[in-house]
């Protein structure tokens, strides 16, 4: 095995290190952080536009391109979520939570540093796991079943209480369930009927997650800006911003260092399955983190917390990067990126699967050696420009605000062609301005409507497969596995603070209700 | 998510389209196309209608084409806005397949094949009933004596929703072989990669999908064709035999075809179908054709009328008895 890898490295590297290539994955690199960063357009956007772009070149070529292009999407996608509290797309909503206070805190450069540093550090590992691990995680992927994904999606749902922002455990729980409500309107896959359309054909194909979470995120934000007069939300004064202030201590490093290692793994697992992908990485590091985190630093969630900016943004990019072991090593895509890179692979007459790495090593190994190569490009070309970046903040709102609007309803548009979807946009974007006014927080509605859509197929589905029995939830060891895991999730701060309190009579009575949620 | 896949666009491409003043065309002589695609990029619209319009430009038969998505209400968007607009439509072929016909059977959408003038069919893909290497199954009677022997020991997985292609494909099978279509347990997934996925998982024990979709991986080892819907066996695959071979007379054909709009006149209609039949013999057609797995399925006009009746009085029928129509 380990010759085949060293030998495949060399085909890799004798791929990727010729001038052609470095310039195609320079290029990619550089296309997909430009299209990344505008708000609304995200990978799938960025990677069917270059599809075209690819046509003439070798496979190998063509999909190292490709590749760059991806990342380098969702490397630039936290941009305009940490600026402008307008993420580009799924992935990075949960960057958005901790990278847009701080960055209205006076530290938008600090803020991107730290999200480009994580992104590379996520990118790499994540190539390390995937030079070493792809052929055997390849079973890991198609291990998983319904009811697996089903407990997953559970497990996902107890990450909501970091969400909870300031109005508290209650309103976040109320938002999820909207979240859920939201997810079932459409086509029911599982008997074919159609749930809360009115009648109407537009409704059939159920509600776009991208503009669920434009509507909520950058359209209300650029109302707020319209409405609220409070000093804090007009254009920061340029003196106040630590534009220079990309230097990111040693201490801080040393804080976010094991959260980068843990979102890694994390995030880089989830990609691999196919039913997830990279917005659960994200959410899910998000989470785990504030669930490991110190009671003062938990404080800080949703804050502007240096940990609650580099686990989303680590678990983004490194579900990103494994996401490619279904896509190469089984033909299966897990996402709607990898779709279309499917589609382009197939048309260069390759065929993922099993046999991709002996029959099409130079594509296989290609495409991995050069990822190593786009992450180091990735951060020598955008940490330079994060000052140009982070004088966005000094806009003034009459531009900034149309701006905003424009870049948003474009990014849905230019998904679907469909006028519909902007009306759309629009109403859900006066509901949420109405539920934010009352201090709701928005990101559970969104893990609510995400998780909401996997769970019930999921649950559906292995409910039709065990005979309408609910066996399925403790038959198997990795589902009880996961399960298990959910209910230590949940009852295990309730146990610490319930030993705490006989320890010292009255314990801290308000992280239990905090935590349980 | 994957259900609306992707989008994307050439929207310069699309937008050139849009503008382009309707020139008239000689009877004879086609010098350009816009292709109204009812889904979004990646799907297998996306890809019937810019193969072709890629191989018509490579071969020279056609001077200009242009693409535009337009996705929604299942395809029923693109198919209103051809209707609605036929006069400005003239240039225009709408690509589409057997779902056109489920869909306004099932009410999705009002309209159906009869509203549009049929151009041609121009490629099929067959279903296919597939299992997981290390499966006990070897052939497709197997599976049927299984069937019949206790229904729930064989769940069949698709790429959507209960009541499409994926699902009926099996049912007229169990039907075609003397067993109760009622019991077929078919599990849904959103995608069709994501039904391979559970195939390979265990989650059920034979996968209904396109034969084009299986053919990587059983090229691979990792699955196997037990049977293949078409009339005769496969060039692809010589050695998967058709339903109709294990007894059992059902035979299925996705095809992919284009429609114009509803008044297109006849000598135009007629000059698109020539343009087709042209594509066939052309080198750049047969790269595309067998790079993708399809299969030529040429049906112009009347002939193409004939055929969908036919399979819409198939289709119907199963719907029917399975509940979905009334």
């Amino acid at each position: 095995m380990w010759d085949g890898m060293i030998s495949g490295m060399l085909t890799g590297i004798s791929t990727t290190m010729v001038p052609f290539n470095i310039a195609l994955v320079l290029f990619g690199c550089f296309m997909g952080s430009l299209i990344g960063m505008l708000p609304g357009l995200g990978p799938i956007t960025a990677v069917a536009l270059m599809i075209p772009v690819t046509y003439g070149l070798d496979p190998a070529s063509g999909m190292v391109l490709l590749a760059g292009v991806y990342y380098g999407a969702i490397f630039g996608g936290s941009t305009s979520s940490i600026l402008i509290n307008a993420p580009g797309e799924a992935a990075t909503v949960a960057t958005a939570l901790d990278g847009y206070p701080l960055a209205r805190q006076g530290y938008p450069g600090k803020a991107l540093a730290i999200a480009a540093y994580s992104s590379f550090s996520g990118g790499t590992i994540s190539v390390i796991f995937l030079m070493i691990f792809a052929p055997l995680l390849a079973s890991v992927a198609t291990s998983f079943q319904s009811a697996d994904y089903f407990a997953l999606m559970i497990l996902g749902l107890t990450a909501v209480s970091a969400f909870a922002g300031r109005g508290g455990v209650l309103k976040a729980l109320l938002m999820v369930v909207l979240g859920l409500m939201l997810a079932t309107v459409g086509t029911d896959q599982t008997s074919g009927v159609q749930r809360f359309t009115f009648g109407s054909l537009e409704l059939l194909d159920g509600i776009e997650f991208l503009l669920l979470a434009m509507a909520t995120f950058a359209l209300t934000e650029a109302l707020s800006l319209v409405l609220t007069r409070d000093e804090s939300s007009d254009s920061l004064d340029p003196k106040m911003i630590g534009f220079k202030s990309l230097k990111v201590s040693k201490k801080e490093f040393k804080l976010i260092a094991p959260t980068i290692a843990r979102s890694s793994v994390l995030g880089f697992l989830i990609g691999v399955l196919p039913g997830a992908g990279a917005t659960l990485g994200s959410f899910m590091s998000y989470g785990m983190e504030r669930n490991l985190a110190s009671p003062e630093e938990r404080a800080k969630f949703g804050k502007g917390s240096l940990i609650g900016l580099a686990a989303p943004e680590t678990g983004n990019n490194a579900a990103s990067s494994g996401s490619f072991v279904p896509l190469l090593c089984l033909g299966i895509p897990g996402s709607g990126t990898t779709a279309v890179m499917l589609g382009a692979l197939i048309a260069y007459g390759i065929e993922p699967g099993p046999r991709m790495f002996t029959e099409s090593p130079e594509v296989f190994w290609g495409v991995i050696m050069s990822m190593y190569l786009g992450n180091v490009f990735l951060l020598v070309l955008n940490l330079p420009l994060i000052p140009y970046f982070a004088r966005l903040l000094a806009i003034p709102k009459n531009f900034m605000v149309p701006m905003i609007l424009f870049f948003s309803l474009m990014g849905v548009y230019l998904v679907t062609f469909n006028d519909f979807d902007i009306q759309m946009m629009v109403i859900f974007c006066i509901a949420a301005m109405a539920l934010r006014l009352m201090n709701f927080p928005m990101a559970p509605l969104l893990l609510g409507f995400i998780l909401g859509g996997l769970m019930e197929d999921n649950l559906r589905r292995s409910l039709l497969i065990y005979d309408e029995s609910i066996a399925f939830m403790w038959e198997r060891p990795l589902t009880l596995g996961i399960n298990l895991t959910t209910l230590f999730i949940l009852f295990f701060p309730m146990l610490r603070s319930l030993l705490a309190s006989r320890k010292n009579g009255k314990g801290s009575q308000t992280e239990t209700v905090d935590a349980t949620s | 998510m994957m259900k609306r896949l992707v989008g994307k666009l050439m929207l310069i491409l699309a937008l050139v389209g849009l503008a382009l003043p309707v020139t008239p065309v000689l009877a004879d002589q086609v010098e350009e196309l816009h292709f109204l695609i009812p889904g979004g990029a990646g799907g297998g619209w996306d890809g019937t209608a810019r193969g072709v319009g890629k191989a018509l430009l490579d071969a020279g038969l056609l001077k200009q084409a242009s693409f535009e998505n337009m996705s929604g209400g299942g395809g029923g968007k693109a198919l209103n806005h051809l209707i609605s607009t036929a006069n400005r439509q003239q240039g225009t072929m709408l690509v589409n397949s057997t779902p056109i016909i489920i869909r306004s059977l099932t009410g999705v959408f009002p309209q159906s094949f009869r509203d549009l003038t049929p151009i041609s069919a121009v490629i099929a893909d067959y279903a296919a009933l597939v299992v997981a290497k290390d499966s006990k199954y070897q052939t497709l009677q197997q599976v049927l004596d299984d069937f019949k022997a206790d229904p729930r020991s064989v769940k069949v997985a698709g790429g959507s929703v209960k009541g499409s292609m994926d699902h009926l494909v099996p049912a007229m099978i169990v039907k075609g072989a003397g067993g109760n279509p009622l019991k077929l347990v078919y599990v849904p997934y959103d995608a069709g990669g994501k039904a391979m996925a559970g195939l390979l998982s265990g989650d059920t024990q034979v996968l209904s999908t396109g034969f084009g979709e299986a053919l990587g991986l059983a090229k691979q080892g990792e699955v196997r064709i037990l049977a293949v819907t078409s009339d005769e066996r496969l060039s692809q695959a010589p050695d998967v035999p058709t339903v109709k071979e294990s007894g059992v007379d059902v035979s299925f054909a996705n095809w992919r075809g284009f429609f114009g709009a509803p008044g297109l006149p006849e000598a135009k209609a007629q000059a698109y179908r020539d343009l087709l039949k042209q594509l066939y013999g052309t080198p750049e057609w047969a790269e595309i054709r067998d790079k993708r797995g399809w299969q030529n399925l040429y049906k112009p006009g009347a002939e193409f009328t004939a055929f969908l009746e036919g399979q819409e009085e198939a289709i119907g029928g199963m719907m029917r008895e399975l509940g979905f129509i009334k």
